[in-house]
């Protein structure tokens, strides 16, 4: 059979996808670069029975989508770093009381209202840790617009598994992209559905510490009534400050994130078995990465490409692995070095890591990452 | 709200204790405080309507007042400060089915959540939002809030309040909302009334439930024991009747009791699906 391919930009393929995985809700506010996908959900929602509302701000927003799931929806909301800033507070919230929901950060020039129309990679430590506390987050970055479509099916799908929010977060470039994207047929993407608790189960405990660390989740109208409340809370949803029951609550939620990273983690890797020198990067930087990787290599320079797909839960033991194994790692992004923090601490000797930082709104072109790494070798 | 109203016949009297949580007794609050006549009277009116504790969900802010909804034996969401409306706007938009209560402190409400307020007043779901007004941030320890009166003593204004104060019901109105009213816990039986015909309105009504803070406010500013501050509201009060006029030394135009207004508006929920129906016809979907 042959492949049907569509033209299509990255906003939109972002919101077929979240349509395709069944988001039934989406509350937003508008801002470039992200609004496309607001404008496309008010479209295409109603004719699926869902529903569309645009709220007063970010807070608000992120507020009705935690509201909505909470309800039994699945749910997204889509914004930029001034909007992703405001909705922190909350985000942190869907973490602590377990809510699933999708967050699609589409990456401008920062800080403050910056450049709007603008590429950057500024906020990945934000998306780590925007929110205060310790609290447990998954990240993915896709590169491409089929990317695009395949990990936005895929945060829905995590963010159910493990009753968390997903974070989708891309560049202002991939949003605007317009490339050609096979969309699957309806009927074969594969949706998750979060773990419902039986409505006839008696003694149900809605934060219970379950095997898998995930407890099954109970609707308004299924007849346990529960609470949900961003205190920390025991394993009944109701609040404590016992120290040992605190402890328990807050590393469940951490280590039902930490002890699956094999369900999680998701990492390209482009010529890294015998690489000399390592690149990492993530999103449109990895794409100029790749092309880099193709010239060096037909001059006979052994150089390897890893890509954080998932970024958060950080694929630790793969870039260990393959950053030992390397002479030098360069990690090129658009920011002044907040990717090449978390692989300096992840290899035996962090004087090998070098950075590659662009923050005036340009993308990293391919020629410069090759310039860069012909200099590595030379010195 | 045909499902969410339970169908027996002859029900029976009211009970606070069939509809709150025992085993979470004893409760938090300070001997005296007025929140416990709100969640009374919120309590007892949801009895009259026969509601089905399945199909009540309380959505409720950070504040004494945001306290309040985890006694309830229903749906309780305890969010965060200053946004239980916009929660509350997501859930009820997917669960039409809920009745959806929001219970909310002046702080709450008024100053971080001031936002939320007028835009659910301006949309009309149907949602019925109770502020819980003590004048005073009680669980922070008695600061100043967008309704304590002038002069007052608080621990942010030792030398008296001198910010002007909101009225919340006519800031409500104005801002839309299809139902607006007010009332002191003095007279539980009205508050009941009062809540009662708020959860009966089709669209979004707005309560304002004069509370008083004992412990904080009240010792502050030498207003008296608990008997004293709830015999105290008598005096600043004044019957819908009587009309708004700025005379008394404090809470000035305030304490009008009673529905302020009441105005049949389209409920946005169903005005939403109802689009969304014929758009689907529309396209033959
Ligand atoms: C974002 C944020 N800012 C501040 C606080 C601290 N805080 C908790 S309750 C509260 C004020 C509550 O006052 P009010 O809404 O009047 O409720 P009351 O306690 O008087 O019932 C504040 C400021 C918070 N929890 N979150
Ligand atoms: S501090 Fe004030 S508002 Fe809070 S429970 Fe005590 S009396 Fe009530
Ligand atoms: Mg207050």
């Amino acid at each position: 059979m042959t492949k049907t391919l569509t033209p299509v930009a990255g906003n939109h393929a972002c919101a077929l996808a979240a349509i395709a995985a069944g988001c039934r809700f989406f509350a937003g506010y508008p801002i470039t670069p992200s609004s496309e996908i607001a404008e496309f959900m008010s479209r295409e929602l109603p004719r699926v029975d869902g529903v569309f509302i645009q709220m007063e701000d970010e807070i608000a927003s992120i507020a009705a989508i935690i509201g909505a799931s909470l309800g039994g929806s699945k749910t997204m909301t889509a914004t930029s770093g001034p909007g992703f800033s405001l909705m922190q507070e909350n985000l942190g919230y869907a973490a602590m009381t377990e809510t699933p929901c999708v967050i699609i950060n589409v990456m401008r020039g920062g800080p403050s209202t910056g450049m709007p129309t603008r590429p950057a990679q500024g906020d990945i430590m934000q998306a780590r840790w925007g929110s205060h506390g310790d609290h447990p987050i998954i990240v993915v970055a896709p590169a491409s617009v089929q990317e695009i479509h395949s990990e936005t099916i895929r945060a829905f799908n995590l963010a159910e598994e493990f009753r968390t929010p997903v974070v989708v977060l891309y560049d202002e470039i991939v949003a605007h992209l317009m490339e050609m994207v096979e969309l699957p047929a309806a009927g074969t993407i594969k949706q998750v559905d979060r773990k419902w608790a039986d409505a006839a189960q008696a003694n149900y405990l809605p934060y219970a510490e379950t095997p898998d660390l995930v407890p099954p989740m109970s609707r308004p109208g299924d007849g346990h009534r529960v609470h949900v409340t961003g205190l920390t809370h025991t394993p009944d949803g109701f609040p404590t400050q016992k120290p040992d029951l605190a402890d328990r609550a807050l590393m469940r939620i951490l280590d039902k994130i930490e002890k699956n990273r094999g369900k999680i983690e998701k990492i390209e890797a482009i010529e890294t078995d015998d690489a000399d020198i390592l690149i990492v990067a993530i999103g449109i930087v990895a794409r100029a990465a790749r092309s880099a990787v193709a010239s060096l290599r037909s001059e006979g320079i052994k150089v390897g490409l890893l890509r954080p797909v998932t970024l958060w839960p950080f694929p630790e033991a793969a870039v260990r692995a393959a950053a030992n194994n390397a002479r030098v790692v360069l990690v090129p992004e658009m920011n002044t070095g907040q990717l090449n923090r978390e692989v300096e601490r992840l290899v035996d000797a962090p004087a090998k890591v070098a950075g590659l930082h662009r923050v005036d709104g340009e993308p990293i072109a391919p020629g410069e990452i090759a310039a860069r790494i012909r200099e590595m070798i030379a010195q | 709200m045909n499902e969410i109203v339970r169908k027996d016949a002859v029900r029976p009297a009211f009970d606070i204790k069939d509809y709150l949580r025992l085993d979470l007794m004893p409760h938090f609050m300070c001997p005296g405080c007025g929140h416990g006549i709100a969640l009374r009277a919120l309590l007892w009116a949801t009895h009259e309507l026969g509601i089905e504790k399945n199909q009540l969900a309380v959505v409720s802010g950070i504040g004494c007042s945001g306290r309040v909804g985890a006694y309830i034996d229903a749906n309780t969401y305890h969010t965060t400060h200053g946004r239980p409306l916009a929660f509350a706007t997501g859930l009820k938009l997917a669960r039409p089915d809920l009745k959806v209560i929001v219970i909310t402190g002046d702080g709450d409400c008024l100053a971080i959540g001031g936002n939320h307020l007028i835009h659910a007043c301006r949309r009309n779901l149907d949602i019925t939002c109770l502020m819980l007004n003590n004048e005073v941030y009680g669980m922070t320890g008695g600061q100043v809030s967008p309704t304590t009166s002038v002069n007052r003593l608080t621990t942010t204004t030792p030398a008296g309040n001198c910010e002007p104060t909101f009225d919340a019901c006519k800031l409500a109105e104005a801002a839309g909302a299809s139902f607006v009213g007010r009332e002191v816990t003095r007279q539980a039986p009205a508050l009941k009334n009062l809540i009662r015909a708020a959860m009966e309105h089709d669209g979004f009504s707005f309560v304002e439930v004069m509370s008083d803070c004992t412990e904080i406010y009240g010792r502050k500013n030498d207003l008296g024991e608990s008997p004293e501050m709830i015999l105290s509201q008598k005096a600043d009060m004044r019957p819908e009747a009587f009309g708004n006029v700025a005379d008394q030394p404090f809470r000035p135009n305030r304490l009008v009791t009673g529905v302020l207004a009441k105005q049949e508006r389209p409920e946005y929920g169903r005005t939403y699906r109802a689009r969304a129906a014929l758009e689907r016809a529309k396209k033959g979907r």
